[in-house]
Parts: structure tokens; sequence; C-alpha cells
């Protein structure tokens, strides 16, 4: 159990006391926090005192009575706002002055305790403090995580992207110094290696493109009856060119419509993605099937090659950003490691599901399945 | 005539290990090129390169690093040039000024992708003594 620290600000000994003998034997628990938080009481009697205490120790919570000596309750209020301290106040308050309450609650106070007040009055406000401050706690928590996948994903983007520039940098530079001699011709190795780096980089602006389109746009507008047999038909003339070049071929089965509530756009983008793959990956000669069938009210599309397969933990790590599977058999396909952690996320924001396969050797095989028939 | 001097390049670009074995090779040295960590390990398996140029994140993030260990572990005496993309990035230096760092981070020279290759001959030169 967490002991949160309470500074309880009262120029009446009485209360103080009172305050800190209620809430000494106080826990705080709601079903969405890990661990129940009990409390620790400090007392000062004038805000003079408590800011010192303050500065010495900071407290999670500050009880704090408007009427003192000296510095009264708002003044203190405003010299912890001033100063950016991460306290929670309530303020305790004799009279119930509506301007004293909508000053302190400029300057940051969370809530008001009567005076008099009951046991349970205070703890129905410690309580209620207590959840305000778990839920700020976890708010920034969940913030900090966020900062770090983001900046873990700019540091891998920008080194992919750096990449590519540096070998044409270098390139240009043999070229420019006449490294493999003075005719061109010696250099037509070097010019389709500066071509694939170039279109490799085209790939992954667009899949970077696709990949910040699907979190961030509105789907509501763009969200029409599609007949999802017609997108794979396209999807898969799409793709021909690059199976032909390697023999490969593709077959449809499945049934003649299959119609969904769903942006055209992103069936697109899934179709091609595992298309693609399912090509790319593909032995030459071998064959790619894609079936698209209805499951009660379940859109199913369904990918299968025989390609090379993926082992297990090969398998584990296949959704995540920028992953490429990279073994002998992989060298040479160019690819972001964006397109299935974009078809991933693609299923999962339409309530979706994405489901793989496979064994080394003997192919592959993806299912997503989309709700909305 | 002197045996030539033999340079391991770990880098999973093909495009730097097409560039990098055209130039060791015309200052003199034997270029033993590989895209992968574990092709750099089984090499050394069976010999002990002079010198070794390795890229920081191959299968890994952090491949250069456990190559240069395992490379110092072997024999301390093969001075070991670690290429990095993200030296320069904010937030990501590895510096050798750090005790702790230095402790287990046991490159000789750092450059940050995208140098001159008449630098790296020169730091080359200068290790290779």
């Amino acid at each position: 159990m967490e002991k949160l620290s309470i500074l309880v600000v009262d120029d009446e000994p009485g209360i103080r006391s009172g305050i800190s003998r209620i809430l000494s034997n106080h826990t705080v628990s709601f079903p969405f926090m890990d661990e129940d938080y009990g409390f620790e009481c400090r007392e000062a009697a004038t805000g003079e005192e408590a800011l010192e205490m303050i500065m010495s120790e900071q407290p999670h919570i500050l009880l704090l009575d408007n009427k003192l000596p000296g510095m009264n309750g708002i003044e203190l209020l405003e010299i912890i706002q001033e100063r950016n301290l991460d306290i929670m106040v309530a303020m305790i308050t004799s009279y119930a002055s509506l301007e004293i309450a909508a000053k302190a609650t400029d300057d940051g106070a969370r809530d008001f305790i009567p005076k008099p007040f009951t046991p349970a009055e205070l703890k129905a406000s410690i309580d209620l403090i207590t959840k305000q401050l778990f839920l700020r706690r976890m708010a920034r928590g969940m913030k900090e995580e966020g900062k770090k996948i983001r900046y873990q994903f700019l540091s891998v983007l920008s080194h992919e992207l750096k990449a590519p520039l540096n070998a044409l940098e270098g390139f240009l530079r043999m070229m420019q110094e006449r490294e493999l001699g003075e005719s061109l011709d010696e250099y037509a190795e070097i010019l389709s290696r500066c071509q694939q780096r170039i279109e490799g980089m085209r790939l992954l602006i667009m899949d970077l493109m696709d990949f910040t389109r699907i979190r961030l746009e509105k789907r509501e507008d763009k969200i029409e009856k599609v007949d999802l047999v017609e997108r794979a038909q396209m999807a898969i003339s799409t793709i021909q060119p690059l199976a032909i070049q390697k023999n490969i071929q593709i077959s449809f089965t499945g049934e003649e419509r299959v119609f969904m509530n769903a942006d055209p756009n992103d069936l697109d983008i899934m179709l091609n993605n595992l298309l693609s793959n399912a090509v790319k990956y593909n032995r030459e000669n071998g064959r790619v099937e894609l079936e698209i069938k209805k499951m009660d009210d379940k859109a199913v599309m369904r990918v299968r090659d025989t390609g090379f397969g993926m082992s297990e933990e090969e398998k584990a790590t296949l959704f995540r950003e920028f992953v490429r599977i990279r073994n002998n058999r992989t060298k040479g396909i160019t690819g972001s490691g964006l397109g299935l952690s974009i078809v991933s996320k693609l299923a999962e924001i339409y309530g979706g599901d994405i489901q793989v396969e496979s064994k080394p050797d003997s192919g592959s095989e993806f299912r997503v399945i989309l709700p909305g028939c | 005539m002197a045996q030539k001097k033999t340079i391991l390049v770990a880098d999973d670009d093909p495009d730097v290990l097409f560039m990098l074995g055209h130039y060791l090779e015309k200052w003199g040295y034997e270029a033993v090129t590989v895209d992968s960590r574990r092709e750099a390990e089984k090499f050394l398996e069976v010999a002990s390169p002079d010198l070794a140029i390795i890229d920081l994140m191959m299968e890994e993030e952090d491949s250069g690093f456990i190559l240069s260990y395992r490379i110092k572990k072997k024999d301390p005496g093969i001075p070991v040039i670690i290429s990095t993309a993200v030296y320069r990035e904010k937030g990501i230096r590895f510096d050798l000024q750090h005790q702790t760092d230095s402790k287990w981070i046991r490159a000789d020279h750092y450059l940050d992708k995208g140098y001159r290759m008449e630098e790296l001959r020169k730091v080359i030169e200068k290790l290779l003594g």
C-alpha cells in the first residue's frame, strides 16, 4: 500500500489533530487501481509554516483552511500555482463564500470541505482527490510511454530514410571520381542500384503516408457499401505485372459478391499489401491463392502463398513497425517494413482480426476477418 | 611482397558492402564483406581479421555492440570501427567519455554514416599503425 502524504493547514489545533486521526486509518481503493492508498498527515498552523514544510518536503495533498493568521489560504494557493508545484489541494472553509470558492478553483483547488465537517464528509473528499491524483499519474505514465514509442519510431524511420541517401551519395561520389573508369558502361550496376534505392525510398514514403493516414483520418464520411470481391480483383490486376516477372500464378476463389461497409481505400491497402507480400516472398513459379468469403456477418480475406514461410520466432515480430524478415532467402527483396503493421492496424480499426499460419518452406497463409457485412 | 591485411566489413546494406569492398581493395586491403552479425561471427570462428568495420544496426538495434564485444573478447588487439546512422541524432550519442559505456562498448572509433571515404582511410591507417 502506498502512503500519500497530506499536509493539514489550519490554525485550530483541534481540527488538525482531528483530521490526522480520521485519516490515519483511512484507506482508498477503486476497482481500477492496482493497490490501495493510505495516508500520512503532517500539520501546519500558519501559511508561512506550511510553505516552509512544502518546500522541504512536497506533500501529495494539501488540506488548506482559508482563514489563517498572516498569509491566508488563497495566497498560499497562488504561490503553489505560481511555482507550478504538483500538489492536489482541497480548501477547508467555514463560511461558504462564493467569491472565495471561485478564486480557489481558479487557483487550482480540487475540492471544498465545509466547516464543520463530519468524518464521512472528510473521507469522501479525500477519496475524490485520491482518485484524481491516481488518474493524473496514469495519464502522465501513458504520455511518457507514448513519447517513448514515438521517439523510437522516429529514430528507426530516420535510419531507414538516411540509409538510401547515404548509398546514393556514395555511388554519386564514385562516379564523380571515376572510381570504375572513364566509360559509363562500367557504372551500369551502380546506376541500377541507385534506381532501386530511389524506388525503395518512394515505397517507404507511400507506406508512411498510408501508415499516418489510417491513424489520423476520420473514417465516418468515407464508409460506403463496397464489394470486396471487386476490390480484390482490382488488387490482383495491380500486382499481376510483378507476379508475371516471377512466373507466379494468382488464383481467385470465393463468392461472386461480398458487400461490406468500409472505406474502399482501406480495403485496397490491405489487399495490396497482402498480395504483394505473397508475391515478393514467394519462389519462382509459385502460386498465390486469394479467397474472399462471407462468414455470418463477417468478411474474410484469405491469402495463401507457396513462399518461404516463417519460423515461430519470425512470426512473433511480424506485425511490428519496420520489422522485416531477414534471412538468406529474403535478401534483395525491397520493402518498408510497414506493410503488415498497416494491415493489422487497419484490421484493428475495423474491429476485425488478422491471423497468420506459416512454417518455414511450406508457405504462409494470412487471414483478415472484418465485421460489417 | 607483404601479405595484404584483412578487413572484416559487416553491414546489412548491400550497397555499403559494395562500396567499402571497392575502396578497401583499391587501398590494398583484403575485404571480407558480410551482411549480418551471425555471418561475421561465423567468419570469426575460422579466421581473425586485422581490423573490423561494423554497422551498429543489423539484425538487432545493437548488433554492432555485440559484435564488437565478441571481436575484442577473441582478440583485444583487433581494432574495431563502428559506423552508425544514429550517432548524431538527438539523445543518442555513443561517446567513449562515459566510463560505464566504455566498459562494454569496446570500439576504437565511431564513424557517422555518410562519412567520406578519405576520412575512413585515415582512421584505418591510424588504427593499423
